[in-house]
C-alpha cells in the first residue's frame, strides 16, 4: 500500500497538474471520451513509440507488434519506465525513471487496446491485497515466482546477463499486470491458470514479506540473498571481528620507555 | 620412496653461520666475526604498570569496570527476557524492523560475555608478569636403548602368545574378526528398499488428466496461452495425501504453449497438443525444479547449476552440466475437453542413474 | 574450620589437591603444564577460535536439541508466524518456527548456533592456511595437521547435514542436489540413495536419519579429534618465529598460569561475545522466509553455506558429460566434480608429506618459516587458494552475475577457465613476488634499512642514508634454512658399472630442483659478503 502511494505521488509531482483528475478520467468510458483517448494515444505513440513498433504496431526489426497485447502491458512497460526504451540496450530493457502521465499512459493504452483485444488495465479492487491469504500467497510464490524472482523477490539471474528484477518497490497494480502479461522474457500467468484470488493472494504474501515494513525478526536481512551474503558477511565481520580482536589479546603491551 | 639416501650434511644448517646456541646473554655489539649470530633475549623492558603504581591501580580500575559492565549486562540480559515480549517489533537502523527481544537478548549476552573477556585479557596485558620465559624442548623421539627395549619386550611378548608358532589360531582368530563385521553390515540392509524399477515410474498414466497445481482444476487446451507458464501435477494427487511429496518430486510438470511452427523437433510436436507441450519439472542434472522459463527464446533455466534447455528443440541441453533432455509427457485431449496424459514418461525422470541405460 | 585447626593443617585446596593427586596424579600433570609456555603472536590463536567456536556450537546445540523435533509428518502450521499459517510442513520445520518466534531467545540461539558454524568453518580454513604457510605441518606435527585436516571436513559434513535439518526449501533443495550427486555413483549409487533415504525421495526418514548423524556421530567423532589435536600440541610444544633467542630446542613466551589462562580464557569469552552479538544484529539463514520444503519447488540463489560453496561451484561448472553404454550410463557431469572435490582437498591434506619427501628432512622443526622463505611452497597454497575461490565464486555465480551486471554463462566460463588457468597464473606471480621479498629482505641485511633522509655528499651526488639493522632484525632475517637441491649422485658407481636409477628418485632430483634450485630461492647473505661491503665505507 505504502508503495502504492509514493508511486502514485510520485507520478502525481512528475505528471503536472492534470494527473490528479486522470484516475476518474478513465473510470467513465463513454464512447466519445474513448476515442478521444485513442487519438491522443495515438499522437503520443507516433512520437514515442512508432519508430520501433512500426507506425501501426505492427512491429518492425527494432520492436515486436503490439497488436493484441492489451491495455495492461502499456501501463506496465510505459508506467515501470521500461518503454520507451533506449535504442541500444543490453539484454534486457531495465526499468528506469517513467516520463509519462497516468493519462498519457491511459491514452497510449487505449490506443494499443483497440489494435488488438487483450488484457485491460486491472481495478484497485482485482489487485488490492485485502482480504488475500498470505499463506496460500506463499506457496504460491515458491510454485510459480521463486524459481526467477527469489524466495521473497529479491531477483535473480536469467541466461545471458537477463535477469529476474528485484520486486522490491514495484507497485501492486505493476505486479499484477506482469504476472498477468509477461512482459520481456517473463511467462504469463493469465486468469486461466492463476486466477485473480490466486493473484490476490501473491500480492498480499509479496506485500509481508518485501516491502517496507516487512520485518526481519533476526536482525540485518543482509540482502535476503541466503547463504552467499551470509558467508561473506561470516568472513567479514564474524572472523575479521574475532582476528581483530586475536590481534589485540596477543599484541605486547606498551612499554614504559616507549609511552 | 624413504629419504635415508640423502646424506645429513645435504641438509641446510640448523642456524646461520656462527650461531651461538646459548640464548640469553644479550650481545649489544654486532659481533665482528658473526654479524649475523643470535644475540639472544632481548632483555626484559618494563610497562608503566610495572613501575607506576597509579598506572598499575588504573588498569585495576578498568578491569573492575568491565567485570562490573558484564554483571549489569547479564542483569540486564534476565530484564529483557522478562520484559520484552517475544513477538515485539522495534525498527533500528540500520538493521531494520527486527525483533527487540532478540537484539537485546543479543546485545546484552554479548557485552557480558564480551567484558569479561576483555576484562580478563585487559588483566593479563597489564598487570600480569610479562617476562618472556624460555621453555627447553626435549626431541619427541625415544632414546635408542628405551627404543630396543620397547621392541625386545615385544619380541618377548609376541613370543610368549605363540601366535606366530600356532598358526590355526591365527587364522581362525582373523576370519572371526573379519567376518563379524558383516552383522553389522547386515543389519544395514533395512535402511531402505532395493531401487527395483522404482525411478522408471512416476503416477502418470493414460487418461489421467493434468491438473493446475494453482487452482487444482483440470486443465483445458484453451487455459494455456501462448507464452504463458503453467504447472501441473496428475490427477488425484493432493497435498494432504501421505505419499505427495514422493509423488510430486517425479511427476511435477511443467506446461507451457509454442506455436507449433517454432517447435523445431518432431517428436516434441509429436507430443503435444496444438503447441502445449508437457515437460518434467524435475532437471535431469540432480533433481532441482527447474522452470526459469524465458517465454521469448523458450529456454529454461534450472536456479540450482544453471543448466539450460530448448523447450522449442525437444528440451535438449543448451549449456550447463546437465547430461541429457528434460523427459516430454505425451498428451492429448479427452472426450471432455481436457488435456490429459497419453502414458507415463518413456524414459526415468530427474537425475541419471546407472541402471538408467 | 577453627582457626587453630587451619594453621596447623594444611588449607582446604591444598588438601582437596592432595586427595585428587593421590588418586588421579594430577601434581605430575600440572608439573609439566601448569606453567607451560605459550609464544605470543595473533596468528597463533586463530585455532582458538575454531575450538572456541566449536564449543558455543556444542553448548548452543544442545539447547536447540530441547526444542527441536526431528521428524518429518507432515502438519499444519499454526503458530505466530503470519505468512505461513495454515501450510503444511514437517514437525521439524515447524518446531524450527517454534523456536525462531515463540522460544524466548529461541531465535537468538539458533542464530548463535548457525554464525558460530559458519565462523567455526571460516576459522578452520584460516587456521589450516596459517599452519600450511609457516610450514608448521613438517615434523613432528604431520600428525596433527592430519586431525586438522579430518576436522574440517568433518566439520562440513556436520554443517551440511546440520542446516538440513530444517527441511526448508533452500536446505531441501541441497539435499535433493546431494541425492542427484549419490545417484551418479557407479553401480552402487541408486542402492546408497535408496538406503540413506529409506526409499525414494524425499521419504520421511532423511531429517531422523541426519539428525542422529549431525548431533551425534560427526560431532562425537569431531569432539575426539579435538582433544586429540589439543593434546599433541601441549605434546609437541607450540611453533614460533625465528627471532632472538628463540631456537629451534626452545619455546619463548608466556606461562599457561597466569598469562594465557587469562588470554585463551579470556579470549573464549571474546569469541562468544562477538558471535552472541553477531546473533543479536544479523540474521542467518530465516527459515520463515524459505517456506518448507516441497520438491516441486525452488527459488533462484539456491546455493548452500560457503564451506560447501566449493564443491557447488566445481558441479556448476562442470560440462554435462554422459555416457551409455551396455544399457548403463556414467554421469560423468556430476561423479566428476564428486570426485574432484574429494581429490582437491586431499592435495592439501597430502601436501607435507610431498615436501618431506622432496626434502628428505628428517629433523623437528619447531621454527617457522615465513612465506617467503619458502617459495614453492607458499606459491603451490596460494595456487590452491586460488583454486578454492574460483569454485567459490562459481558457486554464487548467478548471484556474482546480478550483482556486477553480468552473463550468467560469461561467468561460468570464467570459472571453468580459471580453474585451470588461475592457479598457475597465481604460482607463478606468488613465487615472483616470494623472490622480491627475500631479495629486499638480503638487501636490507647488507645494506641497512632505508631511512628515508636524503644527504647531498660535497661533490654535489645525492645519496639516500641507510641506516644499519640491528644485530636482532639481522639474525632474524637470516635465521632461515635454505635447502640444496638433492643430486641424483654418480650415474655409475666405483667399479663402472651403471647405476640403475629409480623413477622415484629422478622425480625427486627434479622436484627438488623445482623447489630449491637455481632461481627458486634467493641465497640468503654470507658472514663474507656482509664484511666486505661494511668493511668498505658508506655503501655503493
Amino acid at each position: 500500500m505504502a508503495a502504492l502511494v509514493v508511486l502514485l505521488l510520485a507520478l502525481c509531482f512528475s505528471g503536472g497538474l492534470y494527473a490528479v483528475f486522470a484516475p476518474t478520467s478513465k473510470a467513465e468510458a463513454d464512447t466519445t471520451a474513448q476515442s478521444l483517448a485513442i487519438e491522443e494515444g495515438k499522437k503520443l505513440y507516433s512520437v514515442g513509440c512508432a519508430s520501433c513498433h512500426g507506425t501501426g504496431g505492427q512491429g518492425t526489426t527494432d520492436g515486436p507488434s503490439l497488436v493484441g497485447v492489451g491495455a495492461a502491458s502499456v501501463d506496465f512497460q510505459v508506467g515501470t519506465g521500461r518503454m520507451p526504451a533506449a535504442t541500444s540496450q543490453g539484454p534486457q530493457v531495465p526499468k528506469k525513471k517513467n516520463i509519462y502521465t497516468q493519462a498519457e499512459i491511459d491514452q497510449l493504452a487505449a490506443y494499443i487496446a483497440s489494435l488488438g483485444a487483450g488484457p485491460s488495465i486491472p481495478t484497485k479492487d482485482q489487485y488490492s491485497p485485502e482480504g488475500a491469504d498470505i499463506a496460500k500467497g506463499g506457496e504460491l510464490f515458491r510454485t510459480n515466482c521463486a524459481q526467477c524472482h527469489n524466495f521473497t523477490g529479491k531477483g535473480g539471474a536469467l541466461t545471458h546477463g537477463k535477469y529476474a528484477p528485484t520486486l522490491e518497490g514495484v507497485s501492486e497494480k505493476h505486479i499484477y499486470e506482469a504476472m498477468q502479461t509477461g512482459p520481456q522474457n517473463m511467462p504469463s500467468f493469465p486468469d486461466t491458470t492463476l486466477s485473480e484470488k490466486n493473484k490476490k493472494d501473491i500480492i498480499a504474501y509479496l506485500d509481508a514479506v518485501n516491502s517496507e515494513k516487512t520485518e526481519s525478526p533476526g536482525g540485518l536481512e543482509l540482502g535476503g540473498l541466503g547463504p552467499v551474503s551470509e558467508g561473506l558477511f561470516g568472513w567479514v565481520f564474524g572472523l575479521g571481528g574475532l582476528i581483530a580482536v586475536a590481534v589485540w589479546v596477543a599484541a605486547r603491551t606498551a612499554k614504559a620507555k616507549k609511552s | 620412496m624413504s629419504s635415508q639416501d640423502i646424506p645429513e650434511e645435504n641438509l641446510p644448517a640448523e642456524q646461520s653461520a656462527g650461531h651461538d646456541e646459548h640464548g640469553h646473554g644479550a650481545v649489544s655489539v654486532a659481533d665482528e666475526k658473526h654479524p649475523f649470530a643470535d644475540p639472544g633475549l632481548p632483555p626484559h623492558e618494563h610497562r608503566i604498570q610495572d613501575i607506576d603504581e597509579r598506572a598499575a591501580k588504573r588498569s585495576e580500575r578498568s578491569v573492575a569496570l568491565m567485570f562490573t559492565v558484564s554483571m549489569l549486562a547479564t542483569i540486564g540480559f534476565i530484564a529483557a527476557f522478562v520484559a520484552i515480549p517475544v513477538d515485539k517489533s522495534v525498527y533500528i537502523f540500520p538493521l531494520g524492523h527486527i525483533s527487540a527481544l532478540n537484539f537485546a537478548l543479543g546485545m546484552t549476552l554479548g557485552i557480558a560475555l564480551f567484558c569479561i573477556g576483555a576484562g580478563a585479557v585487559h588483566w593479563s596485558r597489564t598487570l600480569m608478569s610479562d617476562v618472556e620465559i624460555a621453555d627447553e624442548r626435549h626431541p619427541i623421539e625415544a632414546e635408542p636403548e628405551v627404543r630396543e627395549k620397547v621392541f625386545a619386550d615385544f619380541k618377548q611378548g609376541a613370543k610368549e602368545s605363540a601366535l606366530g608358532r600356532r598358526k590355526l589360531i591365527r587364522n581362525t582368530m582373523l576370519g572371526a574378526l573379519t567376518l563379524v563385521p558383516l552383522s553389522g553390515v547386515v543389519l544395514l540392509r533395512d535402511l531402505g528398499p532395493l531401487p527395483g524399477t522404482k525411478l522408471r515410474h512416476t503416477l502418470w498414466s493414460k487418461g489421467k488428466l493434468l491438473v493446475n497445481m494453482n487452482t487444482n482444476q483440470p486443465l483445458r487446451p484453451s487455459d494455456v496461452a501462448v507464452g504463458s507458464l503453467t504447472f501441473a501435477k496428475p490427477e488425484g494427487l493432493e497435498e494432504h495425501d501421505h505419499d505427495f511429496q514422493n509423488e510430486i518430486a517425479k511427476a511435477a510438470l511443467m506446461i507451457v504453449r509454442i506455436q507449433p511452427e517454432n517447435i523445431k523437433d518432431k517428436r516434441e510436436l509429436e507430443w503435444s497438443h496444438e503447441g502445449i507441450v508437457a515437460y518434467s519439472k524435475i532437471c535431469t542434472h540432480v533433481g532441482c525444479p527447474i522452470s526459469l522459463y524465458e517465454q521469448q527464446t523458450h529456454h529454461v533455466l534450472c536456479p540450482c547449476h544453471q543448466s539450460t534447455f530448448d523447450l522449442s528443440d525437444g528440451a535438449r541441453v543448451i549449456f550447463g552440466p546437465a547430461g541429457h533432455a528434460l523427459p516430454q509427457l505425451r498428451i492429448g485431449v479427452n472426450d471432455e475437453g481436457y488435456l490429459e496424459a497419453l502414458g507415463d514418461f518413456e524414459e526415468p525422470v530427474g537425475p541419471a542413474f546407472w541402471e538408467r541405460g | 574450620m577453627s582457626t587453630a585447626q587451619t594453621r596447623r593443617k594444611a588449607p582446604a585446596g591444598e588438601r582437596v589437591a592432595d586427595w585428587a593427586d593421590g588418586r588421579l596424579g594430577i601434581y605430575s600433570l600440572a608439573k609439566a603444564n601448569m606453567r607451560k609456555i605459550f609464544p605470543d603472536h595473533w596468528s597463533f590463536m586463530l585455532g582458538e577460535i575454531c575450538l572456541y567456536s566449536f564449543i558455543i556450537i556444542i553448548l548452543t546445540g544442545v539447547y536447540l536439541t530441547l526444542f527441536f523435533h526431528p521428524s518429518m509428518n507432515e502438519v499444519e502450521y499454526h503458530g505466530s508466524y503470519v505468512p505461513l499459517q495454515g501450510q503444511l510442513m514437517s514437525e521439524a520445520f515447524a518446531s524450527t518456527l517454534d523456536i525462531s518466534f515463540d522460544v524466548r531467545g529461541g531465535l537468538l540461539i539458533r542464530q548463535i548456533h548457525h554464525w558460530a558454524a559458519i565462523i567455526f568453518l571460516a576459522g578452520m580454513f584460516v587456521h589450516m592456511m596459517r599452519v600450511f604457510f609457516t610450514g608448521a605441518f613438517r615434523k613432528p606435527r604431520e600428525i596433527n595437521w592430519l586431525f586438522g585436516f579430518l576436522l574440517f571436513v568433518l566439520g562440513m559434513f556436520t554443517g551440511f547435514t546440520g542446516y538440513s535439518l530444517p527441511d526448508d526449501l533452500l536446505s531441501g533443495t541441497g539435499v535433493r542436489f546431494t541425492q542427484g550427486a549419490i545417484l551418479s555413483v557407479p553401480i552402487v549409487g541408486t542402492y546408497i540413495s535408496m538406503f540413506l533415504f529409506g526409499g525414494e525421495f524425499p521419504g520421511t526418514d532423511f531429517v531422523a536419519r541426519f539428525y542422529s548423524i549431525h548431533i551425534l556421530l560427526l560431532p562425537g567423532i569431531m569432539l575426539g579429534l579435538v582433544v586429540g589435536h589439543l593434546i599433541l600440541v601441549f605434546y609437541h610444544k607450540h611453533t614460533q618465529f625465528a627471532g632472538p633467542g628463540r631456537t629451534n630446542k626452545n619455546v619463548v613466551g608466556m606461562p599457561l598460569l597466569p598469562v594465557y589462562m587469562a588470554k585463551a580464557g579470556g579470549f573464549f569469552f571474546l569469541v562468544f561475545g562477538v558471535i552472541a552479538a553477531l546473533a543479536g544484529i544479523a540474521t542467518v539463514n530465516p527459515i520463515w522466509v524459505l517456506g518448507p520444503y516441497r520438491p516441486d519447488q525452488v527459488s533462484t540463489g539456491a546455493q548452500p553455506d560457503w564451506y560447501m560453496g566449493f564443491a557447488e561451484g566445481l558441479v556448476r561448472a562442470m560440462p554435462g558429460w554422459e555416457i551409455n553404454f551396455w544399457g548403463h550410463t556414467l554421469v560423468l557431469g556430476v561423479f566428476i566434480p564428486l570426485v574432484l572435490f574429494g581429490l582437491f582437498l586431499a592435495i592439501i591434506a597430502l601436501y607435507p608429506f610431498i615436501e618431506s619427501w622432496v626434502t628428505g628432512d628428517k629433523r623437528e622443526h619447531h621454527i617457522l618459516d615465513r612465506p617467503r622463505n619458502a617459495p614453492t611452497r607458499t606459491a603451490f597454497g596460494v595456487a590452491w587458494v586460488t583454486g578454492y575461490m574460483i569454485m567459490l565464486i562459481g558457486g554464487g555465480n548467478d548471484i556474482v552475475a546480478t550483482h556486477f551486471h553480468l552473463s550468467i554463462n560469461a561467468v561460468t566460463w570464467f570459472v571453468r577457465i580459471g580453474f585451470f588457468v588461475g592457479p598457475v597464473i597465481a604460482f607463478i606471480v606468488t613465487k615472483r613476488i616470494c623472490l622480491g621479498l627475500q631479495r629486499r629482505d638480503k638487501d636490507k641485511v647488507l645494506h641497512g634499512r632505508e631511512s628515508g633522509i636524503i644527504k647531498r655528499l660535497p661533490h654535489g651526488e645525492f645519496i639516500e642514508v641507510h641506516e644499519p639493522l640491528s644485530q636482532e632484525q639481522m639474525y632474524t632475517l637470516t635465521a632461515h634454512e635454505q635447502y640444496q637441491p638433492v643430486e641424483l649422485g654418480p650415474t655409475v658407481d666405483e667399479n663402472g658399472v651403471e647405476r640403475k636409477l629409480k623413477g622415484s628418485e629422478k622425480l625427486r632430483a627434479k622436484l627438488s630442483d623445482a623447489y630449491y634450485g637455481e632461481g627458486a630461492q634467493i641465497p640468503k647473505p654470507t658472514a663474507e659478503e656482509y664484511r666486505e661491503i661494511t668493511s668498505g665505507h658508506g655503501h655503493h
